[in-house]
């Protein structure tokens, strides 16, 4: 747009002035960028749930609601606890290697605190469905002889071990979330914010 | 803009029914005259009103004091400090009591302004004749008793006859309270001084942005001038 | 980048629109303090638009939850408080823009020949604005949003004949409720903003058509040079953008004074009544629009008597309806021979003060109770009667005094200094 032969001290200042638009433009934009993000009420809606377990019986699962997605926790038995190192080979990430989809605390064989309570957020890592539950392995499930017991998102088709393990060839690319989280007591979860008050 | 602003009449709310309205040193800088202010709110409005469009833990946020603060000390109507401030009293009962369903407070000081509060939260007087044996100069006949009266004592008002209207002349105490003139009076301002900040908790941090922003744009005004003056010079 | 351009070009008249319309578009060199405020309109829009997207993420048009939401966004909402008052200032600085733009108009006789239908069109913009803001002003649903837009729809009900279904249809019910908030939601974000972008464009189309006027009322074309350059012509880009940057900041730092300082400007930006929610068992004790239509109100409430069989309520209807189309005819009324009120007479610059003095008056009775001495002497409505008479007769008259009064002789050229 500036022509050739524009003397210095105009260009100058043209340079400055556009300059110091630009940042204005940029800094006036800020809150209009930020008034997209949570807001307080969404922050507020969005604060860690407190769980009681005392209730939950072996093999059972209980899905509570935090930030308005499912959280299930799951009293795994000691059978379900012996499957989770033999599918090991079926499935894409059994060492929980991606770091954004668990806690610190939660990369171990069993991705939890306590190795019979499963907790994981129950949204399909694929493309944000509610996985069904299908506990029970073998040809109950709908899922085939040598189904070991997971779940298995209708949207597309992913399956999930009793860990929130993906299997191999599915569409979903990474294990469920395990939300961060600790124990009150021995019966009580506190679902949002762990120790560090790392609270996601 | 400023200079307008000194000589243009402001539409300022009426208080309605003559009588002056006092001043008050509203400062939103006083951090513990507005933590005052908060915890006589949450322990004697809140009862009734509401401030339904407020968060505790912005409050809290706001007035310096931590979610552990809020949550033990202001917290009695709700379970979670990222709550709304409801009152404690159901609205449907609240009406049933004073006829009237007691208003949300949260903008009450944007609608009458902090004299109003400041005035109306000391003019509470006894009257025989209302129902609630407590009547109010700034807000006459209104169905709210005086919550604070064991603060302020009992005062009566006494009116003069002018061309046959009773007009306000001044307040009588009857029956001291606890606190002293002085004490009250600091107490409501401590009170109003928090509505001011309920009303509109961005008061906070418009004004220091607005001097930068002011700062900014004055900036970009001489160079923009420069620049205009600079290309202005090929036309003769 | 040639490349680029010209690939660009081979498919859409970028270089010609930019060249027709900026680079080569050329205005009168003597613009002055008046000719900023085209570009600050222009530029007020566009903020109303933007926040106005914005504010829309966040608001619920719903009598339960309309105020509400409003208060959510002023506190929940990251920043919603500062684009809430960019949008809520940025109205009444709307305004001021285009009262100051407006005056420019009569100062310089913009709207004279050849610019009669740059000027209908522009006031077409102003009522589409008025409505836009009108129904805006109801959506933060306070208790004057409510008796405000209660008060001006009853006026409906003045229309011979079909008035009280009339005004039942506009609401969609028998008084302002949930259906009038939706539908006023509906044209405030979508149908009028539509139609004032639409306007604009082809305001600005027709005065690149004929050309800016200027401080002399001298038409550039009529003296070009042997390249076909009008002699006293600049192109629009880059001096008058540079020139309008600076305005622009002056703008946006008044905007800014008032924004971060005085949001509620007194009651005059936002109203005190308005921070209570709408109450249909409680009116305000007095109800007032906000300060840009107060003019009207004054002469919508001027009139207090029955005459010609004619109640004195379609009256105020009549009379207000009047006062902005006079507005339109204002091309035809004018028979002075010179546009500039630099080469008028003493009656035009008279006439004009007097209006101007007159329309402030009528705006400042127009926010107060009728029936009060607000003024000196006289009670309010005696003072707005003769502030309407004195309105009207700026536009009856003027063909009679513009034809009287004894014009100076224009110059050939414009004076630049």
């Amino acid at each position: 747009m500036s022509e050739e032969g524009v003397d210095p001290r105009r260009r100058r200042l043209l340079a400055i002035t556009t300059g110091l638009g630009l940042v204005g433009s940029v800094y006036a934009a800020v809150p209009f960028v930020a008034s997209m993000a949570p807001s307080a009420r969404a922050r507020a809606a969005g604060a860690p749930v407190e769980v009681d377990i005392s209730k939950l019986e072996l093999g059972q699962l209980l899905t509570e609601e935090w930030r308005g997605k499912p959280v299930w926790i799951l009293r795994r038995t000691p059978e379900m606890l012996k499957l989770l190192p033999q599918v090991e080979p079926q499935l894409v990430d059994p060492k929980s290697e991606v770091t954004d989809q668990q806690p610190a605390y939660a990369k171990n064989p069993t991705r939890s605190l306590k190795p019979e309570i499963m907790i994981v957020v129950g949204i399909c890592t694929h493309l944000g469905c509610s996985p069904d539950k299908r506990l029970a392995a073998g040809p109950a499930s709908g899922l085939g002889e040598d189904w070991p017991g997971g779940f298995f998102c209708p949207c597309h088709g992913s399956k999930f071990d009793l860990a929130g393990r993906v299997f191999k060839n599915v569409p979903a690319p990474r294990n469920l979330v395990v939300p961060p989280h600790m124990y009150l007591s021995d019966t009580r979860i506190l679902i949002g914010e762990d120790k560090n008050k790392g609270a996601a | 803009m400023l200079f307008l602003l000194a000589v243009m009449p402001t539409a300022a709310p009426a208080s309605g029914t003559g009588v002056k309205l006092d001043p008050v040193d509203i400062d939103l800088h006083d951090k513990t005259s507005l933590q005052n202010g908060a915890r006589i709110f949450v322990n004697y409005c809140l009862s009734c009103h509401s401030a339904s469009y407020m968060r505790y833990n912005r409050m809290g946020h706001d007035l310096g004091l931590s979610d552990e603060l809020v949550q033990e000390n202001l917290l009695f109507a709700a379970d979670k400090v990222g709550d709304l401030m409801k009152a404690v009293m159901p609205r449907d009962d609240a009406k049933k009591w004073f006829g009237v369903a007691p208003p949300d407070l949260t903008v009450i000081s944007r609608a009458r302004g902090p004299e109003w509060i400041y005035t109306y939260l000391r003019s509470f007087y006894r009257d025989d004749k209302s129902p609630s044996g407590w009547n109010n100069t700034v807000f006459p006949n209104v169905a709210m008793p005086h919550v604070l009266y064991e603060w302020q004592g009992h005062q009566r008002a006494v009116f003069k006859t002018e061309h046959g209207v009773a007009k306000f002349e001044k307040f009588e105490l009857q029956r001291p309270g606890t606190m002293g003139e002085k004490q009250y009076n600091d107490a409501m301002r401590d009170l109003t001084n928090f509505m001011v900040y309920l009303g509109e908790p961005a008061r906070l941090v418009r004004y220091r942005l607005g001097i930068l922003v002011l700062i900014f744009l004055a900036v970009f005004l001489v160079f923009a001038y420069l620049l205009k003056r600079e290309y202005w010079k090929d036309i003769h | 980048m040639q490349k680029l351009l010209a690939w660009f070009d081979d498919r859409f008249p970028l270089t010609k629109v930019w060249k027709e319309h900026l680079a080569e578009y050329y205005a009168p060199k003597n613009f002055n303090f008046w000719y900023y405020f085209g570009s600050l309109a222009l530029l007020a829009l566009v903020i109303q638009i933007l926040t106005g997207i914005f504010l829309t993420m966040h608001y619920k048009p719903d009598t339960g939850l309309a105020f509400a939401s409003v208060e959510y966004i002023m506190r929940d909402v990251d920043w919603g408080w500062l684009i809430r008052y960019m949008h809520s200032t940025g109205a009444s600085m709307f305004f001021i823009v285009i009262y100051l733009h407006m005056f420019r108009a009569l100062l310089y006789g913009s709207f004279k020949g050849p610019r009669e239908l740059l000027w209908i069109i522009g006031m077409v913009l102003y009522v589409a604005l008025m409505a836009e803001a009108f129904m805006g002003y109801l959506l933060p649903w306070g208790n004057m949003s409510y008796w405000g837009a209660q008060v001006i729809i009853s006026l409906f009900d003045a229309v011979p004949l079909i008035g009280p279904p009339l005004a039942e249809w506009v609401r969609g019910d028998f008084v302002i409720s949930d259906a009038t908030l939706n539908r006023f939601f509906a044209f405030h974000v979508v149908a009028i903003p539509l139609v004032l972008v639409g306007l604009v464009f082809v305001h600005i189309v027709a005065l690149h058509k004929v050309g800016s006027n200027n401080p002399d009322g001298v038409e550039i074309k009529k003296k070009k040079g042997p390249d076909g350059i009008p002699l006293d012509g600049i192109p629009f880009h880059p001096y008058y953008t540079v020139k309008d940057t600076v305005g622009v900041a002056v703008f946006l730092m008044v905007f800014s004074a008032a924004m971060f300082f005085a949001p509620e400007m007194g009651g005059w930006f936002l109203e005190h009544d308005n921070f209570v929610p709408a109450n249909i068992l409680q009116t305000p004790p007095d109800i007032k629009p906000l300060w840009y239509f107060t003019p009207y109100y004054s002469i919508l409430r001027a009139n207090t008597v029955n005459f010609l069989w004619i109640p004195a309520k379609l009256w105020g209807v009549t009379f207000m309806g009047l006062a902005i189309v006079l507005f339109f005819f204002l091309p035809w009324l004018d028979r002075s021979p010179v546009k500039s009120i630099r080469y008028r007479g003493w009656m035009y610059k008279t006439a004009l003060a007097i209006f101007a003095v007159n329309f402030v008056i009528l705006g400042y009775l127009g926010t107060k109770s009728p029936q009060d001495v607000s003024l000196l002497l006289f009670k309010n409505v005696y003072w707005a009667q003769i502030g309407t008479i004195l309105y009207f007769a700026f536009f009856l008259l003027m063909p009679l005094y513009t034809w009287l009064d004894k014009t100076k002789p224009v110059p050939d050229r414009v004076t630049f200094k």
